[in-house]
């Protein structure tokens, strides 16, 4: 491996934001690798758009330091932002501009760049180019966002919940995007709080929450520091006395178990020891099964275990 | 230099056809003026004078004296004259209806409410035509002229004002809207995000905001020159000067109040409370030498008192520049010092 290809595209140590009454990024230690997709992957508040708002010279930290492409804010601000591509979270571009229109504009910033027939290409809106903005469905909009982000050729990419409220379809177009842009050797950040995202398209991600990193590592690891590939989650009927969770983590082939009332989560190594077992064992007692779903673990799981609570709803 | 103004010229333009392309912005802009013009044009048109009523009235038994005095008095220029049944003609009086009532005999008894202007006019008009009926010959020839010259009617005196107010709103709101609908929606946060400088955004505003006023100021200004026969006394170009002094002046106050504000609703407030006063002082709609001595200096000193004063000077008084130069440097010192200290508490993010 050759010394450049070690240089973090991104760096930030100790990087903490606070308002008012709320530490929204609380001591952020971070190093994106040049050539990969970073994920940040938290719930709603963990502090994900304050940290790429900060990455992105947006917002000022309070506290650390932040170096990208050996740069830094503001000493190179101009230079800089020729070299970053930006999709902020929930952006109006415009309204009765037509999607040529506002390619076009963005271009004009940039020194160098794609033509925005390419980049039209590239988001595949070329059958929208004369579209006003203000008429083109959410995930349009999304690709008009990402085609603005791209149109300079950035070297970094910075997507803040690029696929939030937008149906499958329209998720899958984004993705394709994104993974065609790090295959041509681009970094990328996004935030999300779809852990399928995140699996997907990141090569390493940062679990995030209240401001702090709980996990970091590729998906994969990830999952498997969990120590278990499979989950098995059911719910019991009333009435009968329920079996208490000392009882299910003796079974064999589970790892670990949650309990929240009626509902029970297991993390299992081998689904096919630990569920029969699981029945037996309902059976001796006579309590009745209402439901029984088994899955392979994901970031999900991760954050549950971490965290105690889901992504979305967290 | 064009790596410079290719970004500024693509920011105009996206900032012209987002105005241009909304109804309500070529409404306000455009039409709203017109209508305005035309409807005070029409209220406050100059009408010959209209004639005065009276009534003369005849006691029972008298009617033959009624109808003479009737007779001496009917053809006298602006007195329509009515011969009534005594009874009738005082209650005419009393509802207002007439404004004098002539009662014949020796004397002749003029009977009228001192207190009404119309009453006032009516005694000496009727009294002159009686006596001149009945002999009396003027000592020196008189011609009267009544004013309908252009320049110094109602609809002469509005037409600047309304252009100056005009000027007012539309760099205001044009600026202040846009600025905070831009903040709001995250778009200026975006551009901040791309290599676009900050004084191109700024500039696009100040060019967009210029390209619009050509039109907008042609288009009421020629409408009443057209049909108003408003008059354009003074230069074409010292007018064009001053006309895009206002609008900068504005455009610089627009900017100042949109510098922090991150609600349209708290957008709007600050510009009803920094263009209402103006509205009703600067003297658009009557002359704002109707408000007290002490108020003056004040008054003077508001942009749109110092840009209306110049336009009227310009258009009607057929003033120079070089004669405007002081309410042109009120307006000139209002844009700069709004526009120094908005940059410099605006919020970008
Ligand atoms: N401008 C702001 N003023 C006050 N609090 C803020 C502001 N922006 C974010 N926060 C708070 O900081 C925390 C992190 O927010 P954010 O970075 O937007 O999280 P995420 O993007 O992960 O949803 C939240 O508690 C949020 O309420
Ligand atoms: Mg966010």
């Amino acid at each position: 491996m050759s010394p450049v290809a070690v240089v973090p595209a991104i760096r930030c140590t100790g990087l903490v934001k606070r308002y008012r009454d709320v530490t929204a990024v609380a001591g952020l230690d971070l190093e994106v690798r040049a050539g990969e997709c970073f994920g940040l992957l938290g719930p709603n508040g963990a502090g994900k758009t304050t940290t790429v708002e900060m990455l992105e010279g947006l917002a000022a930290p309070d506290d650390g330091d932040i170096e990208i492409l050996g740069m830094r804010w503001p000493e190179h601000e101009h230079a800089l932002r020729e070299r970053l591509g930006v999709a902020l979270q929930e952006t109006r571009l415009a309204d009765r501009l037509t999607v040529t229109e506002v390619l076009r504009l963005f271009r004009s910033f940039y020194p160098r760049g794609h033509t925005v027939e390419e980049v039209l290409a590239v988001v595949a809106l070329e059958e929208k180019r004369d579209a006003w903005v203000e008429k083109l469905s959410g995930g349009q909009r999304q690709r008009l966002a990402l085609a603005c982000a791209l149109v300079g050729t950035p070297d970094v990419l910075f997507l803040d919940e690029p696929t939030t409220g937008l149906d499958p379809q329209s998720r899958r177009q984004v993705w394709e995007i994104v993974a065609r842009f790090t295959r041509g050797g681009g970094t990328v950040v996004l935030t999300t709080h779809y852990m399928e995202e995140a699996e997907r398209l990141c090569d390493r991600v940062a679990v995030m929450d209240h401001g702090r990193i709980l996990a970091l590592g590729s998906p994969r690891e990830l999952i498997a520091s969990l120590g278990a590939d499979e989950v098995v989650e059911f719910a019991l009927a009333g009435g009968a006395p329920a079996p208490v969770e000392a009882e299910l983590v003796a079974l064999a082939g589970v790892r670990a178990v949650r309990r929240d009332g009626p509902r029970y989560r297991m993390t299992v190594d081998e689904v096919h020891r630990a569920v029969p077992g699981l029945l037996a064992l309902l059976q001796r007692r006579g309590v009745e099964m209402t439901e029984l779903v088994t899955h392979h673990a994901t970031l999900e799981d991760l954050f549950l275990s971490l965290t105690g609570r889901h992504l979305r709803d967290a | 230099m064009g790596e410079y103004l290719r970004p500024l010229m693509e920011l105009t333009l996206a900032r012209l056809r987002e105005q241009l392309r909304q109804p309500e912005v070529l409404f306000w802009v455009f039409a709203f003026p017109l209508l305005l013009a035309v409807a005070l044009g029409v209220a406050f048109r100059n009408r010959p004078p209209s004639p005065i009523r009276i009534a003369v009235a005849a006691e029972p038994g008298s009617r033959a004296a009624a109808d003479s005095v009737g007779a001496l008095l009917a053809g006298t220029p602006r007195l329509a004259v009515a011969v009534l049944p005594a009874s009738q003609a005082a209650e005419r009086l009393r509802q207002g209806s007439v404004a004098l009532v002539v009662v014949p005999g020796n004397p002749v008894v003029y009977r009228w409410d001192s207190t009404r202007a119309d009453s006032r006019t009516a005694r000496l008009v009727t009294d002159d035509a009686l006596q001149s009926a009945l002999g009396r010959k003027s000592v020196r020839a008189v011609a009267d002229r009544t004013v309908m010259a252009r320049g110094s009617r109602y609809i002469d005196f509005l037409i600047p004002g309304l252009l100056g107010m005009d000027l007012m709103g539309t760099g205001m709101w044009g600026l202040g809207y846009a600025v905070v609908d831009a903040r709001k929606r995250r778009l200026m946060k975006r551009l901040l995000a791309s290599p676009m400088r900050r004084s191109q955004y700024l500039l696009s505003f100040v060019l967009a905001r210029l390209a619009l006023l050509g039109p907008e100021v042609m288009v009421l200004i020629g409408f009443a020159m057209l049909a108003f026969g408003v008059p354009m006394r003074g230069s074409l170009a010292g007018f064009a000067v001053v006309a895009v002094i206002g609008a900068l002046c504005f455009a610089g106050l627009g900017l100042l109040t949109a510098s922090r504000a991150r609600t349209v609703e708290m957008v709007s407030g600050l510009m009803n409370l920094v263009m209402m006063p103006m509205w009703v002082l600067s003297g658009v709609f009557f002359s704002s030498a109707n408000f007290p001595a002490a108020m003056q200096p004040f008054i003077k000193a508001l942009p749109l008192t110092a840009l209306n004063d110049a336009l009227r000077g310009i258009m009607l008084d057929g003033a120079s520049l070089a004669a405007l130069a002081g309410p042109v440097a009120i307006c000139v010192a209002w844009g700069v010092v709004s526009l120094a200290v908005a940059l410099k508490i605006f919020r970008w993010v």
